[in-house]
């Protein structure tokens, strides 16, 4: 016996034993994931109040730490929701990894002629999609979290979320990266939301059309969403 | 009609194999892709070649025995379909075709088109049952199944075990065959009393069989002779969570 198949067997503790089996690692990326998609909605959501003027958004980046007073202190909420990411992301990352590591190795020897038939392009850029945004989001943070990087000296101030992403985004190369990034998460989430739901159980042959629609269109939107703002930036219409 | 066949022929499992090309002539619109390989192998014969082996029992889609690529479609690309059921009017004259094994790792070629498919026999090996006591014959009916669940159990014990869907998932994943087998049997009451262990089994199985992991392209669903669907996967997931959460303590 394989030491996993021993581990499922054998584990003294059944999340253990879940993440064991290659099963329980899919379970693990669908719940991550679906935690991660949420996430996104919300951000994409706060991002639109660019639109609403600089009092608006900045006033948000400071409502979003002080939310929760008096129970939680200053900025521990965001802390909370950051830690809690960074563990599904981890944990979504490490999964994919090994998945793949495995699924590699069960066709040594590869076909010559083999066609496609039923897969989508969301489906077949999972794996190097994911690793672009997996970059993105390090690039991100280091971005408009930290201003470590992108900016003039003294151009990042913090809070100043609006003045932030106008200097930001003014740079068109780190925009068009972000629009890129985009588009590696539209597809990542056309195929990801749905198999999310296949892989816990949810789609049967009667609703997985409609599923695949309602899949697409999240993805849909939440691109449309993120890439408005730098979009509008680069146009000129956010300044 | 002439048809021109890129097959691929290896001489043994150890053997390093490559494709040759063949011209077939008088193929007739009303004959099956395997008795078009027939009339090939009767020519390689005749001129004291070795005939292209591969796989074929009941001709006639129930068995299981027959699949491989043609043009990069396992079992040809006609939905509900295997390649002995497939017929030869759906190809047209100076056609060029390619036939291409089974490749996993988990299913080594043994000769030219046949592989050795004997991992599925151990998955089934590992809880594909139910054990039942001896004795006289229980009453036909003593047990009433509701119609869904038998309808789903009938729909997945249609699996013939044929490996179109290891074939064609990019993961090389026996999913869809090991959720079709779990399927039958978990959703009969016969089934029930070993349920979770049964999942647990089978999937310990397929993991142990080198097989890979499924990442829903759904491509297995596409080219099952028998259409069983993915739908099934995700109930097998579902069964293997709550085998994995509910038997501890055991």
């Amino acid at each position: 016996m394989t030491e996993s198949a021993v581990a499922t067997k054998a584990a003294p503790n059944r999340l253990l034993a879940l993440w064991s089996s290659v099963i329980g690692k899919k379970v693990v990326m669908a719940l991550t994931g679906a935690v991660l998609v949420l996430f996104v909605i919300a951000h994409m959501v706060g991002n639109l109040k660019i639109f609403s003027g600089p009092v608006e958004i900045n006033a948000y980046s400071r409502f979003l730490r002080e939310v929760g007073y008096p129970e939680l202190g200053y900025g521990q909420l965001l802390w909370i929701v950051r830690i809690v990411l960074l563990i599904c992301a981890v944990l979504h990352i490490t999964a994919a990894t090994q998945l793949t590591v495995m699924n590699r190795k069960a066709r040594p020897i590869g076909y010559e002629s083999k066609k496609d038939v039923e897969t989508t392009w969301g489906a077949l850029t999972m794996r190097w999609g994911g690793v672009l945004l997996a970059v993105f989001i390090v690039f991100h943070l280091f971005h408009f979290t930290a201003g470590m990087v992108g900016f003039q000296p003294g151009q990042f101030e913090h809070l100043m979320v609006y003045q932030n992403v106008v200097a930001g985004f003014s740079v068109v190369s780190i925009a068009l990266f972000y629009i890129l990034a985009m588009c590696a998460l539209c597809l990542h989430l056309d195929h990801g939301i749905w198999s999310a739901l296949q892989t816990l159980g949810w789609v049967t042959t009667d609703n997985t059309k409609s599923l695949r629609i309602i899949s697409r269109l999240i993805a849909i939107v939440i691109f449309a969403g993120f890439i408005s703002v730098p979009i509008s930036v680069l146009a000129g219409w956010v300044r | 009609m002439n048809l021109t066949l890129k097959v691929w022929r290896q001489q043994d499992a150890k053997a390093a194999g490559k494709f040759v090309s063949y011209q077939v002539q008088n193929v007739t619109p009303d004959m099956s892709f395997l008795e078009m390989l027939d009339l090939l192998n009767e020519n390689l014969q005749t001129k004291g070649e070795a005939p292209v082996v591969f796989e074929h029992d009941c001709r006639e889609g129930i068995c299981g025995s027959c699949g491989f690529l043609i043009n990069g479609v396992a079992h040809g690309g006609h939905r509900g379909t295997t390649v002995c059921q497939l017929s030869m009017r759906f190809f047209k004259d100076g056609d060029s075709l390619t036939l291409e094994p089974w490749r996993a790792k988990a299913f080594p070629v043994l000769r030219d088109l046949a592989v050795d498919r004997s991992a599925f026999d151990r998955i089934i090996q590992a809880g594909g049952f139910i054990s039942a006591p001896t004795g006289g014959a229980p009453d036909a009916n003593a047990i009433l199944v509701p119609k869904n669940d038998a309808e789903r159990a009938f729909d997945a014990a249609a699996c013939i075990g044929c490996g179109a869907c290891v074939a064609a998932c990019p993961n090389a994943a026996a999913m869809l065959f090991t959720s079709a087998k779990i399927t039958h049997l978990n959703s009969l009451p016969q089934g029930q009393p070993q349920r979770d262990q049964r999942t647990l089994d089978m999937v310990a199985a397929m993991t142990e069989e080198d097989f890979g992991s499924c990442t829903n392209h759904g491509e297995c669903e596409a080219v099952c002779p028998k259409e069983i669907p993915i739908e099934f996967i995700g109930r097998m997931n579902r069964d293997l969570i709550h085998a994995t959460l509910h038997r501890r303590g055991e």
